[in-house]
């Protein structure tokens, strides 16, 4: 069963979640994200879900995190400036392996910048806006209806890999209005909880994928919960034999479960002698500069990453040995081309096309582009 | 072989604890365990919440569902702990420096909104954990490793900020006054509403040491021979309680608890709980 | 009939002093840092030591007597 409803992505991302089960939010109001707060405060009650507007963005990740220990699903959402602000909190949900998801509609920065124009400045800062080596997931939806579905998988990922998800969205696909196919029959995925008897627990020793079973608060397993470095009960060490192996098992936990994780789309690749490299917002202009340069003559294909980290490496790989000629187009001044560089290889020519005047790229630019990677000797 | 409070409450295997010799922050934490039990708290619905500092290392001790927040962030934590499941009995542990500068935001905030948290304050005037920097309850004057000249900061007065931002229970009690500071936590602990308890607590080793007060003994001697029951400071001129600890309950008043009114929410959209 | 008997665990004692100083009958003293009941008949199970201990290394205990 599905039926086809008209809504904006931030409306979709709060569908989404509600459909995964969110039943806590905790947020700040910013632009271009604030829709999906307003949905959340509307939506929650209905279903006997929580809202708060918490007095500042640290808060609201806290908050987060705090619902998430109760066994609870919970999402916070922002913008450049609040996910800036976020960072700290994300970090510990990391050290500490609290599921949750964060949803970030990009805006055009540094700081305050453009508030209400598109961007897709802080895929970066994604991977790397916390302190420290850690674990991350990042899924970049580039239209309304995927919007729904990756909010889901979002949820989904936190839960069964017990670490934060990061929703990268861009203002574009926030604000843009599209026809979504609503299928009851979706997958959702719920915490583990142990089977043991009531007590002290070992909560962090590494479950099936090297994920822990984290026990809800409440439930009668005892442990401790910190952002300090951990033995397997949860108590702060210093022991480097132990604080090696958690760093390890923390990233290993996505590292080696990769498969299931990365996901990503092709368009037109089969015979493709360029490949164009778009994710998010981007991929949209991608997809139409592929059609034009095709009616022009030129093979082009794209592939989109939609799990920006990790990436799947291996497909863009190939793809790029085989079509020896990338485009990235990104709505930045050039971040993720640097990840694309670094897979396709020496061998291969890697142009980029970007933006950071607050307004988009338009195929035509991206065509002309990719004409001349593709008429050059 | 420890008492059996100790065994009952604590996570025996963890202890001694790290706190330096004569720190009060043992003793606070006993006196919290005696007011759990004297209030029959259920160890299954109790979750004890901490931030970074000295104090916070307390959580790795309690035998309960335990959380060690980031600086400054434990009341934000707990308040989400607190809204997702109301049934939970929830207490923060903190310090001067985590409450009252790098989540002096949060503190004022959950006062406003009158969550039913009980938040214990291990106000020892210093950052300890960092070597005994001044911090906002330091008093103008005193010194610390970044006050080498003098502290010119004014200190913050916690009981009375918590009050006027909203707290609907607050208190001062002190270290020396650990009897007191038991009673005053059960109080606390049975409060519907955001419950404050600033205890004056001793660091011997940072701010005693620096601001040469002498050693654990001496520091308690003086909050015994230095501390005014709220009552009595009521009737004493500004001049009078210059450097005192005024102790004793500020306020304890009945107002809505900010997760009844979002129950109210619930049911005016039409959902359950 | 079951009575109180003071106890310590001097592994945990960090000879801070300070059950020494408060003990209201002096029963307590400090020597090489670390606590010694020095006068256990002038104790009157007031359990002062215990409430001020921050180390948790003296209590009282219970112990049954036939």
């Amino acid at each position: 069963m599905s039926k086809a409803v008209l809504m904006q992505g931030n409306e979709a991302c709060v569908k989404g979640a509600l459909k995964a089960g969110m039943r806590f939010f905790a947020g700040y109001p910013i632009t271009p994200s604030t829709e999906i707060a307003e949905g959340c405060a509307v939506e929650l009650p209905k279903l006997g879900g929580k809202f708060i507007q918490m007095e500042d963005e640290l808060a609201s990740m806290a908050a987060v995190i705090g619902a998430s220990v109760t066994g609870t699903k919970a999402m916070t959402a922002t913008s450049g400036p609040g996910f800036s602000l976020k960072q700290e909190n994300i970090g510990y949900a990391c050290e500490a392996e609290i599921p949750c998801v964060i949803v970030d509609v990009q805006r055009s920065g540094p700081s305050t910048g453009l508030p209400t124009s598109s961007s897709q400045g802080d895929v970066m800062q994604t991977r790397w806006g916390t302190h420290g080596d850690h674990p991350i997931i990042v899924l970049s939806p580039s239209s309304v209806s995927e919007t729904y579905y990756l909010t889901i998988r979002a949820f989904n990922l936190a839960e069964k890999y017990m670490t934060p998800v990061i929703l990268l969205m861009d203002e574009m696909i926030g604000h843009l209005r599209e026809t979504v196919n609503l299928y009851d029959d979706v997958e959702i995925i719920n915490r583990k909880q142990p089977d043991e008897p009531e007590g002290n627990f070992e909560a962090y020793k590494a479950g099936e994928n090297l994920v822990p079973v984290l026990p809800v608060f409440g439930s009668g397993h005892y442990y401790n919960i910190t952002g300090l470095t951990h033995n397997t009960w949860g108590f702060p060490t210093n022991n480097r034999k132990i604080a090696g192996d958690l760093n390890s098992r923390l990233l290993n936990k996505i590292e080696k479960n990769r498969k299931d994780i990365e996901s990503f789309e092709e368009y037109l690749c089969d015979d493709a002698e360029l490949l164009i490299v778009a994710y998010g917002g981007s991929a949209r202009v991608g997809e139409e500069s592929v059609d034009m340069l095709r009616k022009k003559g030129i093979k082009a294909g794209m592939y989109r990453p939609v799990t920006i980290w990790p990436m799947a490496e291996t497909r863009l790989a190939e793809l790029s040995e085989r079509t020896g000629k990338v485009l990235v187009i990104e709505h930045n001044n050039g971040q993720y081309v640097h990840e694309v560089e670094r897979v396709a290889g020496k061998k291969v020519e890697v142009g980029f096309i970007g933006n950071i005047s607050g307004s988009y790229i338009l195929p035509t630019e991206v065509v002309k582009k990719a004409e001349e990677m593709y008429y050059a000797k | 072989m420890p008492s059996e409070l100790v065994k009952r409450e604590m996570r025996t295997e963890n202890l001694p604890h790290i706190w330096c010799p004569g720190c009060s922050h043992g003793s606070v934490m006993r006196a919290l365990c005696q007011a759990i039990e004297n209030v029959g708290l259920e160890r299954k619905n109790t979750v004890i919440v901490s931030g970074i500092g000295c104090s916070s290392r307390a959580v790795g001790y309690l035998n309960f569902d335990t959380i060690h927040t980031t600086h400054g962030r434990a009341l934000a934590f707990a308040t989400g702990i607190k809204l997702a499941n109301p049934d939970l009995h929830v207490i923060v542990l903190t310090g001067d420096g985590d409450i009252s500068a790098i989540g002096g935001n949060h503190l004022i905030h959950a006062c406003r909104r009158n969550i039913g948290i009980t938040c214990i304050v291990m106000n020892n005037t210093i950052y300890g954990m960092t070597g005994g920097q001044y911090s906002p309850t330091t008093p103008t004057g005193d010194f610390g490793t970044t006050a080498p000249y003098g502290n010119i900061d004014k200190d913050f007065d916690i009981p009375l900020l918590a009050a006027s931002a909203g707290a609907t229970f607050a208190a001062r009690t002190t270290a020396y006054g650990i009897a007191q500071t038991i009673t005053v936590m059960e109080k606390a602990l049975k409060h519907k509403g955001f419950s404050v308890i600033d205890v004056a607590s001793i660091c011997p080793s940072y701010y005693g040491r620096r601001n040469k007060k002498g050693d654990a003994v001496k520091m308690l001697q003086w909050q015994k021979e230095n501390s005014v029951p709220v009552k009595m400071a009521q009737n004493m001129t500004a001049e009078e309680l210059k450097g005192m600890i005024v102790t004793g309950i500020f306020k304890d008043v009945e107002e809505p608890e900010y997760t009844e009114e979002y129950q109210k929410i619930i049911e005016k959209a039409g959902g359950k709980r | 009939m079951s009575m109180k008997k003071l106890v310590t665990e001097v592994t945990w004692c960090k000879g801070c002093g300070i059950c020494a100083a408060f003990c209201p009958r002096h029963v307590l003293e400090i020597v090489n840092d670390k606590v010694v009941i020095k006068d256990e008949v002038s104790c009157i199970k007031c359990g002062q030591c215990e409430l001020r201990c921050p180390d948790y290394a003296i209590w009282l205990q219970e112990v049954d007597h036939e």
